[in-house]
Order: C-alpha cells, then sequence, then structure tokens
C-alpha cells in the first residue's frame, strides 16, 4: 500500500509537468491547427536555457526559470511570426512538414550547441527527502509539482478571465467570426503560440534538475504531449490536465509493477488505444477549449 | 521524362561499377540504391494517399531484423529470409492500416510513430532476441547458387535490381485503376467515396505494398551491413525519407529516386566539410525551405523548366493545387 502511494505521488510530479506540456500543445493544436512537433524543442530548449543561466551566467536558481519561460516564449513568438504566419492559409500538412523541419533543426542546433553528453541543473534544495507519513519526497520534487499547479492555475485564468483569453476561446470556436468582430487573428496565434511555448520552456526546465539534460531529450516530451493532448480532447484545457496527470501516474505504476524497460511505451499504448477506440478524448463529449 | 532519357539512365545505372573504380564510391551508389527503395516506399503513402507514416523507420527495421534473425539463429538462407522479411513488414502494415484506416493526417502521423516507439522499445528489451542495445553482428551476405553477393559490385546489381522492382511495382500501381482511385482519395475522400471508392480497401492496400518495399529496403540493409541494433529504428532513417520524398517530389514517380540519389550523394560529398550534425541541422533547414519555395519538389519543378514556358507541368498523376 505504501508503495502504491508513493508511486501516485511520483506519477503526480511526473503528470504536473506532462500536463504543462499538453496545456500548451493542446492550445496551439486546437486553435491555430497547426501539429507541432516542434514543441519538445520548446522543452529542450527550456532545460537548456535553465541550465547556462545557472551554471555559466551564475544567476538564481528562480531566476533562471523565469529566464527560460521567456526565452521559450519569445522565440516560440518568432517562430509564428516568420514560419507559421505565412502559411495560415496553407493545409494542415503543410505547416506540419514545416514543424517538423523547425524541430531537426533545432534538436541539432543544440546538439551542435551543447554537445550530446548530458548536463545536469544544480539547484538550491536539500536533497534529504521530507517523509509523510508512508510516502517520502524531495523538497524539489514538492517545488515542481506546487509551480507546476500554479502555472496550470494561470493558464486557466488567463483562458477564462482575461480579455486575450476571450478573444483566444472566439478564435477556436470560428476563426471567420472572431476575426469579423474585431480579434486580431494573427496576434491571437502569435500570443498562443509563444505562451505554449512558454509553458513547454517552463515544464523543460522544471524537470531538467530531476532528471538530466541532453539533446535529445525532447522527442519523448513531444510524444508525451501529443497523448496529454489526444488524452484529453483537442483545445481541451482541463482535459489536458487531468489527461497529463493520468499518463504520469500510469507511467510510473508501469514502470513500478510491469517493468522499467516499457516506462515510456505506457504514452505509445495510450496514443494508439485512445485514438482508435474514443478518438475525441476520454473527456469531453466533443471537441472544445477550456 | 523522356522515353530516352529513361534508357539512358537505365544504361548508366547498369553500367556505374565499371565507371565507379573506387569501392568507396560504389557503397554510396548502394546506399542510394536502398533508400531509392525506402523513398519509393514512403512515397506511395505521402504522395498518392496524403497520408504522412512518420513510423516508416518501424517497417525497415522490421525487414531487417526478420531477415537478420532469421539467417543467424535459424540459419535460413538469404531468399527465404527476404521474403519472410518482407511479408511480416507487410503484414505490420496490414496491422497499422486497418487500424489507422479511420484516422487522417495528424492523427495518423501519431499513430504510425508510437507504433515505431513500441516496435523500437521492443527491440531494446526483448534481450533474448534480438541482444538488446549490442545488436546483431555477423549477418551473413547474400548468395545464389555459387555466387556470392558480398563483393560491393555484386551487391550493388541486387540492390539495382530491388529497387527496380521497386519502381516497377510502384508504376504498375500508380498507373492502375488503383492509383487513381488513391489519387481521388487525396484530393477529395467523400467525393471519391460518393462515385464508388472503397477508401478501406485501397488506403490497407497501398499500406501494405508500402510497408513491404521498406521491409525489402531493411533486409537490405541489413545483409549490406551485416550488422542490426535498435539503431535502425532511429528517426534519422524516417526523416531522411520524408526529406527525399519532398525534395525529389512527392506524387511522382521519378521524385524520390531523385531525391533518394541527391540525399545520399550530397551528403558524402559534404562529409568532409560537415560533421552530420550539420548535416541534420541543414535538412531541418532545407524541409522548411522546400515547403516554402519548391513546394511540389525537384522534378515537377523540372519538368516545367524543361517543358519551358508553352506546356504547363504534367505530372505522373493528376493533381489539383489546394
Amino acid at each position: 500500500m505504501a508503495e502504491l502511494l508513493q508511486h501516485l505521488l511520483n506519477g503526480l510530479v511526473l503528470g504536473g509537468t506532462y500536463a504543462l506540456l499538453g496545456i500548451g500543445l493542446t492550445l496551439i493544436f486546437g486553435l491555430m491547427n497547426v501539429v507541432n512537433f516542434a514543441h519538445g524543442e520548446f522543452y529542450t530548449l527550456g532545460a537548456y536555457v535553465s541550465f547556462a543561466a545557472l551554471a555559466l551566467a551564475g544567476i538564481d536558481f528562480f531566476a533562471a526559470l523565469v529566464v527560460a519561460i521567456v526565452a521559450g516564449a519569445a522565440l516560440g513568438w518568432i517562430c509564428e511570426v516568420l514560419l507559421l504566419r505565412p502559411l495560415r492559409s496553407e493545409s494542415i500538412d503543410t505547416t506540419m512538414l514545416v514543424m517538423i523541419g523547425v524541430w531537426i533543426a533545432m534538436q541539432n542546433a543544440e546538439l551542435l550547441g551543447w554537445g550530446g553528453v548530458a548536463k545536469s541543473i544544480p539547484h538550491p534544495f536539500p536533497t534529504a527527502p521530507l517523509v509523510l507519513g508512508p510516502v517520502a519526497i524531495a523538497p524539489l520534487r514538492l517545488f515542481v509539482l506546487v509551480l507546476a499547479a500554479a502555472l496550470i492555475a494561470a493558464a486557466w485564468l488567463l483562458t477564462q478571465k482575461t480579455k486575450l483569453g476571450r478573444a483566444m476561446r472566439a478564435t477556436f470556436q470560428d476563426r471567420d467570426t472572431a476575426a469579423l468582430m474585431g480579434v486580431g487573428i494573427g496576434r491571437i496565434h502569435a500570443a498562443t503560440f509563444a505562451f505554449g511555448s512558454g509553458l513547454a520552456a517552463a515544464a523543460g526546465a522544471l524537470l531538467g534538475p530531476i532528471f538530466l539534460v541532453y539533446p535529445s531529450m525532447g522527442d519523448l516530451a513531444s510524444l508525451k504531449a501529443f497523448s496529454v493532448v489526444i488524452l484529453g480532447g483537442l483545445g481541451n484545457l482541463p482535459g489536458a490536465t487531468l489527461g497529463g496527470l493520468l499518463l504520469g501516474i500510469a507511467e510510473e505504476l508501469g514502470a513500478g509493477y510491469i517493468s522499467s524497460g516499457y516506462r515510456d511505451a505506457v504514452g505509445f499504448v495510450i496514443i494508439i488505444l485512445v485514438l482508435l477506440l474514443r478518438p475525441s478524448g476520454l473527456f469531453a463529449r466533443q471537441e472544445r477549449i477550456a | 521524362m523522356t522515353r530516352a532519357g529513361g534508357w539512358l539512365l537505365a544504361a548508366g545505372a547498369l553500367t556505374l561499377p565499371l565507371w565507379l573504380q573506387s569501392p568507396y564510391h560504389l557503397h554510396v551508389a548502394i546506399m542510394a540504391g536502398i533508400f531509392g527503395v525506402l523513398a519509393m516506399s514512403l512515397n506511395l503513402l505521402l504522395g498518392y494517399t496524403g497520408q504522412l507514416s512518420l513510423g516508416h523507420a518501424a517497417f525497415f527495421g522490421i525487414g531487417a531484423y526478420t531477415s537478420a534473425l532469421l539467417t543467424l539463429k535459424l540459419d535460413w538462407s538469404f531468399w527465404p529470409a527476404l521474403a519472410v522479411a518482407v511479408a511480416l513488414a507487410a503484414l505490420a502494415g496490414f496491422f497499422i492500416g486497418r487500424l489507422a484506416l479511420k484516422l487522417r493526417g495528424a492523427y495518423f502521423v501519431l499513430v504510425t510513430i508510437s507504433f515505431a516507439g513500441v516496435i523500437s522499445l521492443v527491440s531494446i528489451n526483448w534481450i533474448e532476441l534480438t541482444n538488446g542495445p549490442l545488436g546483431l553482428p555477423g549477418v551473413p551476405a547474400p548468395a545464389l547458387g555459387p555466387w556470392s553477393f558480398r563483393t560491393k559490385t555484386a551487391y550493388y546489381y541486387l540492390v539495382l535490381a530491388a529497387c527496380g522492382l521497386s519502381y516497377l511495382v510502384c508504376r504498375r500501381l500508380v498507373m492502375s485503376r488503383i492509383g487513381r482511385a488513391l489519387v481521388a482519395l487525396r484530393e477529395n475522400e467523400p467525393l471519391a467515396e460518393s462515385v464508388g471508392v472503397d477508401v478501406t480497401h485501397y488506403l490497407v492496400l497501398a499500406a501494405v505494398v508500402s510497408a513491404a518495399m521498406a521491409g525489402l529496403g531493411g533486409s537490405l540493409y541489413a545483409h549490406y551491413t551485416r550488422f542490426v541494433s535498435p539503431e535502425v529504428f532511429l528517426f534519422t532513417y524516417t526523416v531522411t525519407m520524408v526529406i527525399m520524398v519532398v525534395a525529389g517530389g512527392k506524387g511522382t514517380l521519378a521524385g524520390p529516386v531523385v531525391g533518394a540519389t541527391l540525399f545520399t550523394v550530397l551528403p558524402e560529398a559534404l562529409r568532409a566539410a560537415a560533421s552530420w550534425q550539420w548535416q541534420m541541422l541543414a535538412y531541418g533547414v532545407l524541409l522548411v525551405l522546400l515547403v516554402f519555395f519548391l513546394p511540389r519538389g525537384i522534378v515537377p519543378w523540372l519538368a516545367r523548366v524543361m517543358a519551358g514556358s508553352q506546356a504547363p507541368a504534367e505530372p505522373d498523376s493528376p493533381t489539383i493545387r489546394r
């Protein structure tokens, strides 16, 4: 029982960051109709920027996190304006090819810049775990869980309570009508892509100190983000949150009780099964946003 | 492409070992041939049905592992092993085609990536069968009666034959009723369905033939490099196939062959100047540039240039600009 609780807790920590990845991707996918295969590269970018800020520039752990998020959002903005905006009237397959190109280019640029050797991000938290009854959690992991929850709440508030969020939801429902009502579609798309990329960078900067940072870390992150989006349904923010937690827990349980070698297979199997059995996701009757 | 040009190219390909003295150049030609088979295989799906498979390395890997395991563990000779490798890859294609036939576009891409991911994890973790990450060394070279394909020249002709066979299969398929049905599905699925095109049947057929060809490429690769490891499932292979097809011209018969030749010879030529990371970086940038500036690929563009301004380009299949 204690073992099960421990697995659930670890799954929750992992799931929180998967949810961050999934929320960014589900907004981009749902709102812009862009299959962002480069999403995981923004995750990698976040981790490397955080590493560079900490280890090279020598700034504070928390400031480095902010720098990573800003860098991810800024690059996302540039990417949207330069590459996606001119192709807005093209089919989804065209933009998908472009994003595959961005994915390959970014990953190999990272490989060239940082080398293939994995880096580890130092963090200021004590390593002795906090013991809470039957389970134990490292303070760093607790921080990751709390911050992920805060970012998810911020994303929820942004889409529900702000003017920008209302414009985003309108664009998701009907792009043309939203444009007729005075919503600047170009600005909304750029903001959505920047926001989604910023969240991915946050996830990378948060998981970087727990795992290692290496150039191809984004590949699995992308696939996990896609499994989360598919689990939760397109453009469905609470769905992505629940989907992320579910995937994190399923992976921990799979690794704990079946075989750790097949941990990453859980996401793949989820993608295949959900797409075949319930293509609109587990939580939605139909596709929707937020 | 004109008939005379085609014969000239065929003659050039048949006499290539006479022209190329260095075994290294012949090696590049062999790799171009193997990738030619793979690119043609991907083109059948991407170019003619419009569905992008990012799991093609899985069919390639299944072909490579099946062939290697049968010859190594059961002492089969190359030819039956090749046949079983192609059949197993085709079976996997049938399985994926049947499962994913309800899905289109991005969802199809995701199912194919996930399939390749699962297969790759199996190859790493099922150590009793696959020897895990260490791979299977000592895959035997093929032989036909007294002849051995151990030399590069002999293997070149084997690969050339496979390439020719794949080209003929694609041509036969594309020029037939089946090819027209596939293009009709790509251009307007509801319309095609309304005039009686059986969507499921044709998509699964395309997936099976495509996977079988990728399996053929995998088997040829395994017996050429004489070594198989989980690296055959690397995403790099799939990316290379995609670049070859998109650059050459998707939905054309000659496009994948041109793309495969170009993107095997070019990186080898640039090898001294740039490491493979630079190459992959360039591939990514190139893919973006192609989408922006040459969206239909080199072959349709060349056809248009050669035809001059008086005649519009005549692709191998009717295409409608979307």
